[in-house]
């Protein structure tokens, strides 16, 4: 079988969910018996000659640089993944949609003249993706199903059902039924084995909205656990404020 | 006619940065640009109107590489701005968690992105084809730091379990004894690595320049101690703005950093070694002694060394730590308060300095933040202006390759330092 030609890129992003492929350091030595790393900037000098079999794509696009880059990936890779939740659906840096282009430049920089910078997008705004994989960064299960998925040629089966799910799976009391706390669990892509609410946290929502998230009705749940409007517009404007399933909210 | 020597995108560091030189048609270096075109991120724009205790998981997501520093600077500006006192047990476990992602970080850095320089490969995979035994010693010690950083946090990439005045999670008696007997083992390998990095032959390039660190008197500092210079600052966290300046540069997102009313200066790991040699552990000292460095050393070829040098000091110190766990945590109801905070943790890569206004509701109203690389971008290119004129009867790829190789021992984590420009000078 010949190596499947993968090339790894960063767009508006902080490069962690590139360093959770890098933690996979144990599997990785026979990974890279199935993949070549045919381009990925972080980690060989090589340049991006040919076309990709996958093309990893971490971060959004926020430039009109990275515009033009993600139709050329497009252009020369089979398949699309956008890697984390950045090229996802925008993630924490998507917070700023919510102030004009001007207010964010302005407010930042002494010069916004010589800034190029248009609005945050996850990268299906402007081309074709063909798998999505949620999280901030994903998560490593998430990740391996992912090089499982590429290498026998399927799509990894991601999770689109709650947290809450791997909550009962784990045996957890329920932060929010039982104690009345804040939890994004309800609304949000398992995947992550629902760390921080196993760990005395409640989920944030790093994961994304679910499939069929009911966001108006969590909504009023928070609400009633306590909290004040502004800070259920915080909670839905975080993660993924800029997605059909939370915008409203987080308005 | 001019010659312009070009790196386009610099490889094997995080984040997207060129660098450009004009040559005169004389012979004479012209002009030196460190490129940064990372997209600005606007953190301390939206950052304001957000929560107090939400903070350290916003700043966290500045980088992918060093979260546990923003996370640990954040915590303790707020802390600060309200006031808190934080337990010495939340204290130790924030050290330990500090120096897992030191550990992470420096072996990725100096495993994976600056050996391959020395021996002449484009990346660690090719090294491996013939010593096989170095991608086997990164991947092992890597794996190390992100497994205690995980133990402590849930996860190595964005850990969750710091909060404001704790930690929502304990670590067993159990787990901690058995992650300190692998530190215990791994001290081979992290002394191996301070051998392969004082034998391996670096450019003689010495440029004294003012170097800046935290320090402190009782141990080696990560999270605490004060602002520290070989220029002779000696000033406490939140006087940082009264000595650091910045200005904004057209060709880059980054900004530029001066000591006020002096030049560029340089913070990272050589410089905390310089400024805390005798804090290090025995070994470390020992270890570092062996293959001759000394201290003050001014040869930023040698922040790869000084990197490793500070893996073998960490082993010691978690081992030390975690021979103490578990801690009991107890957090005393967090009364809001209004206040200014301030905070500055050595991330891997330096200095990285947290600033927050906070209204009586502990919403952000102003957010200042300076992590470590954009403080080192100005001195980068200082650093180019002494070495390239020393090298121009060089071919242009054999220029542009080490001028990447001295970007390269810097670690320049760019995403990080264009997570935005503050908006201190511009209100």
């Amino acid at each position: 079988m010949d190596k499947l030609r993968c090339g790894f890129f960063k767009f508006t992003g902080c490069a962690g969910c590139q360093m959770e492929i890098l933690r996979l350091e144990e599997e990785l030595p026979r990974l890279l018996e199935l993949i070549e790393i045919a381009y990925w900037p972080m980690v060989t000098t090589k340049e991006w000659e040919g076309d990709l079999d996958f093309a990893f794509v971490e971060g959004s696009v926020s430039t009109p640089r990275e515009l033009r880059e993600i139709k050329e990936i497009r252009e020369r890779s089979k398949v699309v993944v956008a890697f984390g939740e950045c090229a996802v659906t925008g993630c924490i840096p998507s917070i700023r949609n919510f102030m004009t282009q001007r207010e964010a430049e302005k407010g930042v920089y002494a010069h916004p003249v010589w800034i190029d910078s248009i609005g945050l997008r996850g990268i299906s705004e402007y081309v074709d993706v063909d798998v999505s994989v949620p999280g901030c960064p994903p998560h490593r299960n998430t990740v391996l199903e992912v090089f499982k998925g590429a290498v026998l040629g399927r799509a990894p089966n991601l999770r689109r059902h709650s947290v809450c799910m791997e909550c009962k799976l784990k045996d957890n009391g329920c932060l929010l039924t039982d104690e009345g706390r804040p939890c994004m669990g309800p609304v949000i892509n398992a995947g992550c084995g629902a760390l921080c609410p196993s760990l005395g946290r409640v989920c944030e929502g790093c994961y994304g909205p679910m499939s069929a998230a009911n966001a108006s009705s969590h909504a009023q749940i928070l609400m009633e656990a306590g909290l004040s409007e502004d800070d259920v517009k915080r909670k839905f404007r975080k993660y993924a404020g800029w997605t059909p399933e939370f915008r409203r909210e987080a308005e | 006619m001019t010659r312009n020597i070009k790196v386009d995108y610099i490889s094997r560091v995080e984040g997207q940065g060129g660098i450009d030189l004009w040559v005169s048609p004389d012979g004479e270096l012209r002009d030196v640009k460190v490129r940064v075109f990372e997209p600005p991120r606007f953190f301390e724009a939206f950052m304001v109107g957000r929560r107090y205790d939400e903070l350290m998981e916003l700043a966290a997501r500045i980088c992918g590489i060093c979260p546990v520093s923003h996370e640990i600077s954040a915590l303790r500006a707020v802390e600060d701005a309200m006031g808190l006192e934080v337990s010495e047990a939340t204290r130790r476990v924030r050290k330990l968690l500090a120096m897992s992602a030191i550990i992470s970080s420096h072996i990725l850095s100096v495993y994976f992105l600056t050996a391959p320089d020395y021996f002449g490969c484009r990346d660690l995979i090719e090294v491996a084809r013939e010593h096989g035994e170095l991608l086997k010693r990164g991947l092992k010690l890597k794996k190390l730091g992100n497994d205690l950083t995980q133990l402590i946090g849930g996860k190595s990439v964005h850990p969750v379990t710091a909060v404001v005045q704790r930690f929502t999670n304990t670590i067993s008696k159990v787990d901690a004894d058995a992650m300190r007997r692998r530190f215990i083992e791994a001290k081979g390998d992290a002394l191996e690595t301070v051998a392969l990095f004082g034998e391996v032959e670096v450019p003689k390039f010495v440029r004294e320049c003012e170097h800046v660190a935290l320090s402190r008197t009782d141990g080696y500092p990560f999270n605490e101690g004060d602002l520290a210079s070989t220029g002779g600052i000696h000033v406490p966290q939140r006087e940082y703005r009264r000595y650091i300046e910045e200005t904004q540069v057209p060709y880059s997102t980054a900004k530029h950093s001066n000591v006020k009313g002096c030049s560029s200066f340089l913070v990272g790991p050589l410089a905390r070694v310089n400024l805390n040699f005798d804090k290090l552990s025995r070994d470390a000292r020992d270890a570092a002694k062996s293959v001759g460095f000394r201290a003050p050393d001014f040869n930023p070829f040698h922040s790869p060394l000084a990197r490793a040098i500070e893996v073998v000091h960490c082993i010691d110190e978690c081992a030390e730590i975690l021979k103490t766990m578990p801690y009991s945590e107890e957090g005393a109801p967090i009364k809001v308060r209004r206040g200014d905070g301030f905070a500055i943790t050595e991330a891997p890569r330096g200095v990285n300095y947290h600033h927050y206004t906070l209204n009586r509701s502990g919403i952000v109203t102003r957010a200042d933040i300076v992590p470590p690389t954009c403080q080192n971008y100005r001195n980068m290119e200082m650093d180019l202006w002494g070495l390239v004129p020393k090298m121009l009867d060089l071919p242009d790829g054999a220029i542009a390759h080490r001028c990447e190789m001295l970007i390269r021992a810097y670690d320049p984590c760019i995403s990080c330092s264009v997570h935005a420009i503050n908006i201190h000078e511009v209100k």
